[in-house]
């Protein structure tokens, strides 16, 4: 390993220590405050070991809020991935096309600068309306909000490629298909990651809006009941679970990235 | 250097909206020949090498090039251009980038694999053939694009200004690589330069432009023997020629 490794190694090092520092301070701070402050009632800010207990109980246990914490995990996980995954495929190449030909860009553009601005929770009312409180209405709710960013940075993505770079590529006697397939394409990758990587977090919080409105499993409705039977304790509980979800869910895509995303960022 | 004509450029007019840019140029270069065009900046070199290689944007107002007495098809001829500007993708390796031409071409996979391995022996890159071009310096990333385009065995090499940002020992460097190659394959350069000892150092012949609207000024046949001496009189009276010709520019 040279000197440059060597450093960037320790560097990493060093974050990772005072990331775990900062995280325990948060939870020595909290667990100050609560369990031996008492600066609140447990009702409403429970302390952690309260949590972790109420994490623990709903392993198994299914009162008061009709699930498991993993029959709520996969009710969330079904309609997040589904309609993340749909927004993923359709808008990732419809983002592609409308920057690459000229006629779609023309035909879309318009159209879909109408809908970009509309806040995703806003079509929540129309979706119940179409679908009811079941997958569907969830998982096309989250379909638009992922749709929306993998468009936009497809779009920019393949809107930065060089012209020299497919001048490369049609000097060697390429076809369109084929600068698109190996200049535009690769030049957008990074932003089509980045692009996906938003899409996610905002699919994974529209969800829990979605389903604090309409549901009667996942997450979110895990939270909006117990706020009702005034369940602090499972409230937390269900947030950090949202919170570890979305951290898991960046870790896989990054590795993704790193694995397609060759030569670094730079143009 | 044979008596065919590879490249024919005739009355070849370039317009942008109303600013003429090459205004009725006609000249031919040989197959196997080196010809160096110099000429003063903005005066539409660049826009000569993209108006024969058919980019958008550049399609010629008036008259015609054509290659072996047809017209210019990049899918028919076998045409590698190094541009002015960097050019190696940066989402590959310096192997992927060298292996890119070939590849379009659709080339079997083991004589890809051969020529790329002898370029990167060539432009001496092999220690760096997973490198990716934000990894290398600006003489390597040049001799990406040199073997990217050597790596086709192009029967027309185009080149602008590739040196034109480095420093002096680097540029004789890579001239002579430069020139090595060309013996080694034979091929047909158009080397663009307004450095005019790079010209008279490589060329066999210079096309000298004048301001815009360009035409050509004097075309002046190049014989100083190879390898060529920057110290050589000879060498100094064709460079101070060809200075005089561009004094005001
Ligand atoms: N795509 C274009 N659209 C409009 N004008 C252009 C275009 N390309 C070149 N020009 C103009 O044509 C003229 C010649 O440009 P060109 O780049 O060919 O010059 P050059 O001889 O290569 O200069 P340099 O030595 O600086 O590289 C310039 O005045 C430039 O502004
Ligand atoms: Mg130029």
């Amino acid at each position: 390993m040279n000197e440059y490794a060597k450093q960037k190694r320790k560097e990493k090092i060093k974050f990772g220590i005072v990331s775990v520092i900062s995280l325990c301070l948060f939870f020595t701070i909290w667990y100050v405050c609560t369990a031996v402050l008492h600066l609140k009632p447990d009702y409403i800010l429970p302390s952690p070991v309260q949590v972790v207990e109420a994490f623990i109980d709903k392993l198994t246990r299914t009162a008061p809020d009709g699930a498991t914490i993993f029959g709520h995990i996969a009710a969330s996980l079904q309609v997040a991935l589904t309609g993340y995954l749909l927004g993923a495929l359709v808008g990732v190449p419809l983002g592609v096309a409308m920057a690459w030909f000229r006629r779609v860009d023309m035909f879309v553009t318009p159209l879909f600068d109408l809908i970009r601005p509309v806040p995703t929770i806003a079509w929540i009312p129309l979706m119940i309306l179409w679908f009811g409180i079941g997958l569907g209405a969830k998982a096309a709710i989250i379909f638009v909000s992922a749709f929306v960013p993998c468009v936009i940075n497809a779009y920019a993505g393949i809107k930065q490629t060089k012209p020299v770079h497919l001048w490369v590529a049609q000097t060697f006697g390429a076809s369109r298909k084929e600068m698109l397939f190996t200049v535009a394409i690769p030049t957008a990758l990074p932003l089509i990651f980045t692009g996906l990587r938003i899409s996610l977090g905002t699919a994974w919080m529209t969800l829990c809006a979605a389903e604090m409105l309409a549901s009667n499993k996942g997450l979110g409705y895990m939270i909006q009941v117990n706020r009702s039977l005034a369940r602090a304790d499972l409230i937390v509980v269900a947030m950090l679970t949202i919170g570890l979800i979305g951290t898991i869910f960046t870790v896989g895509l990054n590795a993704l990235e790193r694995k397609f995303v060759k030569g670094g960022r730079r143009g | 250097m044979s008596d065919e004509i590879k490249v024919k450029v005739s009355h070849m007019t370039k317009k942008f909206g109303d600013l003429l840019v090459l205004n009725d140029i006609s000249f031919d270069v040989k197959t196997g020949e080196f010809l160096c065009v110099v000429g003063p900046t903005g005066c539409g070199k660049t826009t000569f090498l993209n108006c024969l290689t058919k980019l958008k944007a550049y399609e010629l107002t008036g008259g015609e090039i054509l290659i072996n007495g047809e017209p210019v098809d990049l899918q028919k001829h076998n045409i590698a251009y190094i541009f002015q500007e960097y050019s190696s993708f940066p989402w590959a390796t310096v192997e992927e980038n060298i292996a890119y031409g070939l590849k379009v071409k659709k080339r079997p996979p083991e004589e890809i694999k051969e020529r790329v391995e002898e370029m990167l022996q060539l432009v001496g890159l092999t220690e760096y053939r997973s490198y990716y071009p934000g990894q290398l310096s600006a003489s390597m990333l040049q001799r990406v694009s040199i073997a990217r385009a050597f790596a086709v065995q192009p029967e027309l090499l185009l080149m602008d200004e590739p040196y034109g940002q480095m420093d002096n020992s680097l540029r004789y460097k890579l001239e002579d690589e430069l020139i090595q190659l060309w013996q080694r394959t034979g091929t047909t350069v158009i080397f663009i330069t307004h450095n005019i000892e790079e010209a008279v150092y490589l060329s066999q012949r210079i096309l000298v432009l004048t301001n815009k609207p360009t035409s050509i000024k004097k075309e002046i046949d190049n014989n100083l023997p190879r390898p060529r001496d920057v110290t050589d009189p000879a060498f100094n009276q064709l460079r101070d020629e060809v200075t005089d010709l561009i004094k005001w520019w």
